[in-house]
């Protein structure tokens, strides 16, 4: 715990995430494009899918990491009504769009893919639903934190919404669930069967380590020009 | 205990003096749920099918359009400063605000649904389920209601914003209320979906207090 009280302080933060950032970003780009490769040309198209199961390599990592960053948010909003960690309130501002994001890309791939293999762009399947709430739980916190004219106010509101959300996210999976299969039984193909080959796993995997440095790195430095603009902002009210 | 009574007497002696705002949600409940038979066409099967999921769906709504000014009254004339300073729990204040809540809307929709239901043909047996689900179902849609009520107090846009917050929360009673009818139905087990609705009420009652007082002592500051 002590380490990170050691970054609550948004200057000493600021320090450290400048000396990471360069060397962070250099080391995804390098990673993203061998992923690619590895995604794109080097790994085999499914004997079903063809090359559609490429969109897996994006879909997939993009969903974890959506509901990683949920969790993130909720761990911030904790710390913050805790510790009132001053530097939680601006990461939690910064983490909400890119985690929004990751959701939107997995929600948009998700439907690319599922036109050529379900043949519809929606389905209303369990799954699904659940990842279009957790976006619309997103929004709530995006749309919480930004509502108010003291910025504070915003960051206390949206980090008791994200622990609530937090709470909830499990009681709305499981309630889709059951809503869906009271309406029809899993009669949606699904990806996967019994295991998934090395040959597919292995980008999988590297792709999304690659996407989980793109989430760090996106979050740093929007954390960091969160500082800058709240430190514009109360230079603004003092002069 | 004594000031939770008092404080619901005095929100619902509040409502008996101005009914015009109790009457306006009701209203919007019958106007939504009439708009329904226009849009989809008035063929009876069809109507059977959907009644229940519009008449939780309106009933959500017309919950929601009426929570906006379930503390912003109260902060505006300085009633949630001498909460936050009253030497008893603004926990159970909260609660007593969502419980007067209940009484005012969710009760009367409960009563009134099955008067709706009638016109979409649904059966005598149908009409008392969906009274009961309604009954069960709407206490959490007081209490996250007013939690998002209490997070979005003197926020800008508050009424679109509180929206946003509460309806995606308030999908599994939605999906769970709307079920228990479907399940009515088809022969499904309608007792597991009261028991669950039942569950989610008493979820709601164990956190939101805790969450809707953290916010209004935020609100206060």
């Amino acid at each position: 715990m002590a380490d990170l009280h050691f970054l609550a302080s948004p200057a000493r933060f600021r320090r450290l995430s400048q000396r990471v950032l360069p060397s962070l970003a250099f080391a995804t780009v390098l990673m993203l494009a061998f992923g690619l490769y590895l995604a794109l040309i080097q790994s085999p198209p499914d004997y079903q899918q063809g090359d559609t199961v490429r969109i897996m390599f994006v879909h997939v990592p993009s969903a974890w990491l959506a509901m990683a960053g949920y969790g993130l948010l909720a761990a911030l909003g904790a710390s913050l009504l805790i510790w009132r960690h001053p530097l939680a309130a601006l990461m939690a501002r910064a983490a909400a769009p890119v985690g929004a994001g990751f959701c939107a890309v997995c929600l948009l791939t998700g439907a690319l893919w599922g036109r050529p293999m379900w043949g519809a762009y929606w389905v209303w399947d369990a799954r699904l639903t659940s990842m279009l709430l957790l976006f619309f739980l997103y929004l709530g916190h995006i749309a919480l934190s930004r509502a108010y004219d003291e910025p504070e106010r915003g960051d206390r509101a949206a980090a008791i919404l994200a622990l609530i959300g937090v709470i909830n996210l499990p009681i709305i999976k499981f309630s889709v669930d059951w809503w869906n299969t009271l309406h029809q039984p899993a009669s949606v193909a699904r990806l996967g069967g019994p295991s998934i080959h090395p040959s597919i796993l292995v980008p999988l995997l590297w792709m999304a380590a690659t996407l989980f440095l793109l989430f760090v790195l996106l979050v740093l430095l929007r954390t960091d020009t969160e500082i800058d603009r709240r430190r514009l902002e109360n230079a603004e009210v003092q002069s | 205990m004594n000031g939770f009574a008092a404080l619901v007497a005095r929100d619902l002696r509040l409502v008996w003096r101005r009914p015009g705002d109790v009457a306006v949600v009701l209203a919007f409940f019958v106007v939504a749920t009439t708009l329904f038979p226009l849009g989809i066409g008035p063929e009876a099967n069809v109507l059977v099918r959907i009644a229940a999921g519009v008449l939780w769906c309106a009933a959500l709504f017309a919950a929601l359009l009426s929570l906006d000014r379930l503390f912003a009254s109260d902060h505006e004339d300085g009633t949630l400063d001498l909460l936050l300073l009253a030497p008893w729990p603004l926990e159970l204040a909260a609660l007593a605000k969502c419980c007067a809540h209940w009484i005012v809307t969710g009760l009367p929709l409960a009563a009134l649904a099955p008067v709706l239901g009638v016109a979409f043909g649904l059966e005598p047996e149908v009409l008392l389920a969906l009274a009961a689900t309604l009954l069960i179902g709407t206490p959490t849609l007081s209490l996250i209601g007013g939690l998002a009520a209490a997070l979005t107090l003197g926020a800008r846009k508050s009424g679109a914003l509180l929206a946003l917050l509460a309806l995606p929360l308030c999908v599994p009673t939605l999906i769970f209320g709307a079920g228990a009818i479907e399940a009515l139905a088809t022969g499904g087990d309608f007792g597991a979906h009261i028991a669950i609705l039942a569950a989610l009420a008493l979820v709601a009652l164990a956190t939101t207090p805790w969450a809707i007082a953290a916010a209004l002592r935020q609100a206060g500051e």
